[in-house]
């Protein structure tokens, strides 16, 4: 397979074949959170791009040149990750608050939420274990690949999110049966677009 | 109020009232994804109600020595030991499982429910009241865990199979297979809310 075709598959395969909301169900609390207005929902994507890339990074190399080395990956990975999560979430947050003050406003309220944001664990585990796309059942990434890879299932996350808050901004002032209104409305429109996210299962053999 | 009578309370709180998943609406993620059989149901179930209660119980006896700063990396790596005993003792015991529920038994980590008690009742309230509680929440979560498994098993595939053997058959029909697929959960989900939502408003009335 070409390189460059690769790293392709790998990018759509994340961002919609097997998108991290609507296909595989990961970070469903922050889509049923924040997804109410457009605009907190473009912050908690930026947000999430953001520490996304960097935790997979770090994870990627504490995995191959610490963890693996060592032979206590297969008991440590979790308690590792996570603890690397929350480390550079608390250091993102400290850096944006000296160095941009008006990005701070914009994203500050969502990173503390993002430590516990299943998607950034996830991503994190899958970019160093085997996992579940076609491409790398039994094979490791490599750290651009890995990269690559993240910023599908990040981009995928934030085109989901904006687009159902769209969908949301507009329902709020519809006719609902009252058992509906709300939360449960929320995840009717989740299956709908799910529906058509399923549409692209089997795109270009994935 | 006695010691008993709080305890049951604890218990009973998770069910219906305060279900996580149906009132509070934390851990959904896991919920939707690994409900497509009855079997996944028991053992996540199982598996998020040990670590629920036995990082409960830990939490609760060392709240006096825990510093406020730093409580939340002290909540997150108790929550992180169990689950990697959880990891290991089902990829040793039950590797078909394990297989299957893949990615979400590490993701039990950050399952919110398990931070939100340990954050928002263990950290206040004695061991006692703590394990009772981690016992109902876990309850709870595994109760609608097996109400969806049934729901999407049952229609989805037409027959539940249980530890390999066939429990109930619908007999022989084409069954629609949007309920084990991705939109299912989503749709099955929303239609439990709205009926409890429903309930909720004819208590009201």
């Amino acid at each position: 397979m070409n390189e460059a075709y690769r790293y392709f598959l790998i990018f759509l395969g994340a961002l919609l074949i097997y998108n991290i909301l609507l296909i595989r169900f990961i970070a469903l609390c922050p889509l049923m959170g924040v997804s109410t207005q457009v605009e907190t929902s473009i912050g908690m994507a930026m947000s999430v791009l953001f520490v996304m890339t960097m935790a997979t990074t770090v994870s990627w190399v504490a995995w191959n040149y610490m963890l693996k080395p060592l032979h206590v990956g297969e008991f440590l990975y979790i308690p590792v990750f996570i603890l690397i999560i929350a480390a550079l979430v608390q250091f993102v947050e400290m850096f944006i608050r000296k160095s941009s003050p008006p990005l701070y406003r914009a994203m500050g309220i969502y990173l503390p939420l993002i430590t516990t944001n299943c998607a950034v664990l996830a991503a994190a585990t899958e970019s160093v274990k085997p996992g579940f796309l076609k491409l790398n059942v039994a094979y490791h990434f490599s750290l651009p690949e890995a990269l690559v890879y993240t910023i599908g299932v990040a981009l995928g996350f934030g085109v989901v999110i904006i687009v159902f808050a769209c969908i949301r901004e507009r329902l709020e002032t519809s006719p609902v049966p009252h058992a509906f209104k709300g939360a449960p409305l929320a995840f009717i429109i989740a299956a709908l677009l799910s529906l058509a996210f399923m549409g692209f299962a089997n795109l270009l053999g994935l | 109020m006695n010691e008993e009578t709080t305890g049951w309370q604890e218990f009973r709180k998770g069910f219906i009232l305060e279900n996580p998943l149906m009132v509070l609406m934390v851990g959904l993620c896991s919920s939707l994804a690994i409900s497509t059989r009855v079997e996944n149901g028991i053992f996540m179930g199982l598996s998020a109600t040990f670590v629920l209660v036995f990082s409960n119980i830990i939490i609760a006896s060392i709240r006096k020595w825990t510093p406020d700063q730093i409580r939340i990396p002290i909540f997150i790596v108790v929550i992180a030991s169990f689950v990697t005993i959880v990891d290991l003792s089902l990829k040793a015991y039950f590797p078909p499982v394990y297989e299957r529920l893949g990615v979400w038994i590490p993701l039990i980590v950050v399952n919110c429910i398990i931070l939100a008690r340990a954050e928002g009742y263990a950290y206040r309230n004695t061991v006692w009241n703590s394990f009772m509680d981690g016992l109902g929440m876990g309850a709870g979560y595994t109760m609608v865990l097996l109400i969806m498994g049934v729901i999407r098993e049952l229609l989805g595939t037409g027959k539940i199979v249980l530890f390999d053997k066939q429990i109930i058959s619908l007999g022989p029909f084409n069954p629609p297979a949007i309920f084990i697929l991705f939109p299912g959960a989503f749709l099955t989900f929303a239609c439990l809310m709205a009926l409890l939502n429903r309930y909720k408003m004819r208590k009201k009335e």
